[in-house]
């Protein structure tokens, strides 16, 4: 968690390498996601609700914006988690495109509901690309638990 | 006693209710949160103790982090000066060569406005204070387009002020702490500008959505803008001072008319910070630099200084009275007949200017210009 808040502090710089500026991925949707993969948990909502609130504080959007859609995309994973244990790899990442999709269309509701404006969708697009593309860390997490000894779950 | 052994060691609860349970009320907590949260108000309370803490804590750690990356860039510019110094040194001859000819029909223009202003008493804006700052952090996603700037309450700035880079306005302060404030960009899905189309006068609001080019909305008329035409703030409802740069409007890929905005021209990493609040504010400015007019002798019916004789009222002893336009800086103490002239009205313009910086003696109450002005 403190790493995924950490890359967001530095991917939040205002750099720009030839006029580009850096992408602005949502690093805490591979915990959000991971979590709800390996176990149902009492801290893991909290965790993630803790997380978006410093997301929305960090980034300025309104507060409980991308803690209430980081934690719909968690509930949905949970639900759907018997379907996804066992997956192969391209399966799992296909699932962490949906939550990633989940999430990006529940801050868009939101915005839409709060501000009585629609947010460019090219614009929400490009953030679900970056996104979806943190997969790899999201895996390394699950297969660590899942290597882990199971007396101590 | 050990857990195991109180009468609630053996409790076993289902883990999956309890964490359905758990991410209920976390739900709740973050549904409440956000219909609590008004970030874009112009009130200093509602932008909350948590975002000024937050702010706070993140300007500096976000300024170290950002710090190599300058230096980079600095380092960077350096090189490439360095190598393209020549050609760069001819460019600048030919666009200074330019100037120069420009720079003699700006004076010539600046003449003749001043002549307009003072004809017409046209009632001008004082310069607004303004306060240097650099961005420490910048979010670009689709649902909010912030930056932090790295300077606070310590300099007198206020939700509200608006916010320059070099090119054209970025936006305005939401929020204020020490040594911290969060700028939202106009390119916000909460931001709303009135802007004018300079070609045409015709009023829009400028609308964030996330993306790079916000919308022009409330446009009226036929054809009240074209590819290119340029746009302003137009200074409606008084929270923007008119006429800043906002930049260039393109018909949109959606058939919307879409603005560039100039500050994208360059990086926004220094910006400007207008302590501008409401026109008010300009009022007073105004009204202390009257104040601050030199105070004739309380010897002789004085009427006022600095006011405009009100119509209609009595005035005893008109060539007595004292004007702004006679207290300006004149040969000391000419001693000059007690007789008034007649009011032969002089074509210098009468409408009160400014006072001069340096007050001098003020003379005693002659009769040398008309009660009432001749515009």
């Amino acid at each position: 968690m403190l790493q995924c808040l950490g890359w967001t502090l530095a991917f939040g710089i205002p750099l720009r390498v030839f006029t580009l500026q850096l992408p602005e991925p949502v690093f805490c949707m591979v915990p959000a996601f991971a979590w709800a993969v390996i176990r149902p948990s009492i801290l893991a909502p909290f965790g993630v609700l803790l997380m978006g609130l410093i997301l929305d504080i960090f980034w300025g959007s309104p507060v409980g914006l991308w803690a209430l859609s980081l934690l719909t995309a968690y509930g949905v994973i949970l639900l759907c988690r018997n379907w996804l244990v066992g997956q192969s790899r391209p399966m799992m990442w296909a699932w962490f495109a949906a939550a990633c999709a989940i999430a990006s269309l529940a801050g868009f509701l939101f915005t839409r509901l709060d501000a009585r404006a629609s947010p460019s969708l090219i614009a929400v697009f490009w953030q679900f690309l970056a996104t979806i593309l943190l997969y790899p860390f999201a895996h390394r997490l699950i297969d660590r638990f899942e290597d882990a000894d199971v007396r101590f779950r | 006693m050990a857990f195991r052994e109180s009468p609630f060691g053996e409790l076993k609860v289902p883990l999956a209710w309890t964490a359905a349970v758990a991410l209920i009320v976390a739900v709740v907590v973050a549904v409440a949160l956000l219909m609590s949260d008004r970030r874009e108000t112009f009130q200093s309370e509602a932008y909350g103790v948590t975002r000024q803490v937050g702010d706070a804590v993140a300007a500096p750690v976000s300024g170290a982090l950002a710090a190599p990356g300058r230096w980079t860039g600095l380092g960077m510019e350096n090189i490439r000066d360095y190598l393209f110094a020549v050609s760069e040194n001819r460019k600048l001859k030919a666009e200074l060569k330019e100037a120069r000819q420009w720079r003699d029909v700006a004076i010539a223009l600046r003449d003749t406005n001043d002549r307009y202003k003072s004809l017409l008493g046209l009632k001008t804006e004082p310069p607004i204070p303004m306060v240097a700052a650099r961005t420490v952090t910048d979010s670009r996603g689709p649902f909010a387009n912030t930056r932090l700037a790295n300077a606070g309450v310590e300099k007198n700035i206020q939700p509200g002020n608006p916010v320059m880079s070099e090119s054209g306005l970025v936006g305005r302060v939401i929020g204020v702490t020490r040594g911290a404030s969060r700028i939202l960009l106009l390119t916000d899905i909460a931001s709303r500008t009135p802007v004018m189309i300079d070609r045409t006068n015709a009023r829009a609001i400028l609308t964030g959505d996330g993306g790079p080019n916000p919308k022009l909305d409330y446009l009226r008329g036929k054809a009240p803008v074209q590819q290119g035409d340029r746009v302003l703030t137009s200074g409606d409802g008084g929270v923007l001072p008119r006429g800043l740069p906002v930049g260039v409007a393109v018909k949109g890929l959606d058939g919307r008319w879409r603005v560039i905005l100039a500050s994208d021209a360059a990086p926004i990493d220094f910006v400007r910070i207008l302590l501008f609040q409401d026109f008010s504010q300009l009022e007073k400015a105004q009204k202390d630099e009257l104040d601050k007019m030199p105070v004739p002798p309380p010897s002789g019916p004085v009427a006022g200084v600095g006011v405009a004789p009100v119509p209609g009222a009595p005035v005893a002893k008109p060539p007595t009275t004292i004007t702004a336009t006679t207290v300006t800086p004149a040969k000391p103490a000419t001693p000059k007949p007690a007789t008034p002239k007649p009011a032969a009205p002089k074509p210098k313009p009468a409408a009160p200017k400014p006072p001069a910086p340096t007050p001098a003696p003020t003379p005693a109450p002659t009769a040398t210009a008309p009660a009432e002005a001749p515009f």
